[in-house]
């Protein structure tokens, strides 16, 4: 692979797209590509927004990426992907959990939740897979284990099955929760 | 193999493979997992400070008795720290010291965008800018040779890109240089005037050395392809013109910023055909390099504010716009930043909120500076750390002396406990002094909560793990000469002794504290305590009057289809605001 790789992971503080991402770089480094990965955490882990930019390729520099550049996207609450849609590329893929999380300033009237969110999506992205990872993480027994739905769910979308995610998880997630994560990244993968 | 660190965990192996062995920081992001970091290495001994003029010079203390050492934090802090950095520079060091600064381009959690690179060339020290982790490590064992070869204070200097971006490192053994022998020596470490004039003309010496050292350092490195376009830069800005240009373009990647390497820039600006000088916040390089009569372009070109990015050098260097495919119609509701479900602060900010229109809330910085935010709308000023309690005095002076009673405010002071024995203390000194009457609120949650949980000395826990003595607010509050019947300290969690405590202080016309203290609700201990305690609506009761709203907890959702509040269980942990301020008891505690 000569060109370098552009994922983007959007979300709510709280969901675990720091710990997804983790998984993601590491499986990459023991694949020896080179990983940059950019986030930024602060005051956002208070319910804002949150966002994990993750390049992969031979030689890669800046680790944060340019509009109109991602191949993927994985918004893991479903209104969250409107703010970085401009990066998504012509033929980029875009996952979309479809779950809410209803900011305060909805319920006190000073914004809006855009209710057709889903429809937009269908309307404009051609590589587009929508599912809801929160009831698939539930069937499981632990609707917590979203993350790792969406994990399953992103490493189809990008064919990159010859690395050891089972064992990528199993060395980021604690002990007792291994099992229920490795099979949450299947239900993802599968659904 | 080679594995993925941020830049601020590589700066902590950087320290603790050039020998560091001790280190003192405030947290403060985003320089805040740098300690964090290093006090789990081995051999090491590391120190949460109170703030970051305390942990400077702890750190210098160290470096006097001829160990290596290093103190952490964010750019601002460094205004903290300002004193003994600006005197030290005269002391130099003994054993190798630096000062990691980490500068906020764009802000993401701070108060202003100030480029720390102008304080290095201020107080005449040497400033280090790794680009990436990988950097972060080498430069840093550099800098420790640096310190100790030149008899001088390191800057090293990151901003949030570099501290938050994970890239590839290689790690090595740690290597602990012998310790240098103290001798005792006045005029180097005893900063009279006969002694300073003494030393600021072998400073002025040793930086023309040390623009000489960076002629042929490394730290600065040159690399030669196309010379029609010739770029000097620095930090993250290297990472994103090469992304942006890649070999058609030569490159002079300025990695020791003071002093500048005049001879080295001057002889790449002559293989060059244009010029340019990319560097994000202030014409730091520019200002000098132009000032030697070499034509470049900067920032007539680049932004002064906000952080740099390969898409903005892409449109600025070749005038190419991203190619956006897809532009959003609807737009994302807003989502910022909330006081955390089960947050102790919501209890006050509910009541301080009802004084909206007769209190000036002089606020501090920490999570509760979320309280101007709607529904509370509880803050009216925040300007640095500590400033509350001394800014409210201001403003109460200023109402006894102006000439229009419009804005006779009573002045309310916020600040948090670690806030408090950050630089609030004082200010708790100048009220009793000058017997100003406001009324301080310590908003103690037992913890820096902000930066994500470090211990402070309220809670008697070291960033080692070692046990101290918990310091008591209320204890200190005496000492500093408040009367104790102007005390008063309550749960926030009561929302009715809340109230009470407010009015009290509201009136109030001697200086007055409330001392409100529960635990933040995301400890750890809390957490699991609490994880059976929920908030439920009977939806019989609930008339959806949205009152419970109005407290901007965001376990709060609306139900819109049967147009009801329900409570989102895995965020709630039963605090119980919401019960209490629900007109029709349609909310009940459940679990214990």
């Amino acid at each position: 692979m000569s060109e370098t790789k552009n994922i983007l992971l959007v979300g709510v503080g709280g969901q675990g797209t720091i710990l997804t991402s983790k998984i993601i770089s590491n499986g990459f480094i023991n694949a020896g590509y080179e990983v940059k990965m950019a986030e930024i955490h602060g005051m956002s882990q208070r319910g804002g927004s949150v966002t994990t930019q993750i390049r992969y390729g031979e030689k890669v520099y800046s680790p944060v990426i340019e509009k109109g550049t991602a191949d993927l996207i994985v918004a893991f609450e479903k209104s969250e992907a409107l703010r970085w849609l401009e990066y998504l590329r012509e033929d980029g893929i875009l996952i979309v959990n479809d779950y809410t999380i209803e900011p305060f300033t909805v319920s006190l009237g000073i914004s809006e939740y855009p209710e057709d969110v889903i429809d937009e999506y269908k309307k404009k992205i051609k590589n587009l897979h929508i599912f809801n990872a929160f009831d698939v993480a539930e069937k499981i027994g632990n609707s917590k284990a979203m993350n790792i739905v969406l994990l399953g769910s992103l490493v189809k979308a990008l064919s990159i099955d010859d690395i050891d995610w089972k064992e990528m998880i199993a060395q980021t997630v604690p002990k007792k929760f291994v099992e229920l994560n490795q099979e949450a990244f299947k239900a993802g993968y599968n659904d | 193999m080679k594995v993925l660190m941020t830049g601020n965990e590589a700066v902590a192996r950087g320290a603790y493979e050039a020998g560091v062995t001790l280190a003192s920081a405030y947290p403060s992001t985003p320089s805040t997992e740098i300690m964090e970091n290093f006090s789990k290495y081995e051999g090491v001994y590391a120190e949460w400070a109170p703030n970051e003029k305390v942990a400077a010079e702890v750190a210098m203390g160290a470096a006097v008795r001829g160990v290596r050492s290093f103190a952490s934090m964010k750019h601002v802090g460094l205004n903290v720290a300002a004193d003994p950095f600006m005197s030290f520079a005269y002391h130099g060091s003994n054993g190798g010291f630096v000062i990691i600064t980490a500068d906020e381009p764009n802000m993401f959690s701070s108060q202003n965008e100030q480029d720390n690179r102008l304080y290095s060339i201020h107080a005449k020290v040497v400033c280090l800018e790794p680009s990436d982790s990988q950097e972060c490590i080498d430069f840093m064992k550099i800098a420790f040779e640096i310190s100790e070869q030149f008899n001088t204070t390191v800057l090293f200097r990151l901003t949030t890109r570099v501290c938050h971006s994970k890239t590839p490192v290689e790690l090595k053994e740690r290597i602990v240089p012998k310790t240098e022998t103290f001798v005792k020596n006045s005029k180097k470490y005893v900063m009279v005037p006969a002694h300073s004039r003494t030393r600021h003309p072998e400073i002025e010496e040793n930086l023309l050395k040390l623009s000489e050292y960076g002629n042929t350092s490394p730290l600065n490195s040159e690399e030669i392809h196309d010379t029609k376009i010739g770029i000097i830069c620095n930090g993250v800005s290297y990472l994103y013109a090469k992304e942006v240009m890649g070999d058609n373009a030569s490159y002079l990647k300025i990695g020791m910023s003071n002093p500048l390497p005049v001879k080295k820039i001057t002889e790449f600006a002559g293989k060059v055909d244009k010029l340019y000088i990319i560097e994000e916040n202030e014409p730091f390089m520019e200002t000098q390099i132009r000032s030697w009569g070499i034509k470049c372009t900067g920032k007539d070109l680049f932004p002064i504010c906000g952080e740099f990015s390969p898409e903005l050098l892409r449109e600025k260097l070749l005038d190419v716009k991203p190619t956006i495919a897809f532009t959003p119609e609807n737009e994302p509701p807003m989502r910022p930043p909330v006081l955390c479900a089960g947050c102790p602060h919501r209890g006050l900010y509910f009541e301080l909120g009802k004084y909206k229109n007769k209190a000036f809330f002089s606020g501090d910085i920490g999570c509760y500076t979320l309280g101007y935010l709607p529904p509370f709308e509880a803050m009216d000023l925040s300007i640095d750390m500590g400033a509350s309690i001394t800014a409210a005095q201001g403003y109460q002076r200023g109402n006894e002396m102006s000439d229009d009673d419009n804005a006779n405010l009573k002045p309310f002071a916020l600040i948090g406990d670690s806030t408090f024995f950050h630089s609030g203390v004082t200010g708790l000194l100048n009220m009793i002094y000058n017997n100003t009457p406001i009324t301080v609120i310590i908003m103690d949650n037992s913890i820096t909560a902000m930066t994500g949980h470090q211990d402070n000395p309220g809670t008697g826990v070291s960033v080692m793990g070692s046990m101290s003595q918990k310091v008591d607010i209320e204890t200190m509050c005496l000492a500093c000469g408040v009367n104790k019947n102007n005390i008063l300290v309550v749960d926030p969690y009561d929302l009715n002794a809340t109230k009470d405590a407010v009015k009290k202080g509201y009136e109030a016309t001697e200086p007055f504290v409330i001392i409100t203290r529960r635990e933040c609700a995301l400890l750890k201990p809390i957490q699991k305590e609490r994880a059976d305690m929920k908030c439920k609506v009977d939806y019989d009761k609930c008339r959806f009057c949205k009152i419970c709203i109005k407290t901007g907890c965001p376990a709060l959702q609306i139900d819109h289809e049967n147009e009801k509040i329900y409570i989102d269980t895995v965020q709630c942990n039963g605090c119980t605001i919401c019960l209490q301020v629900c007109p029709f008891d349609a909310i009940e505690k459940v679990g214990e």
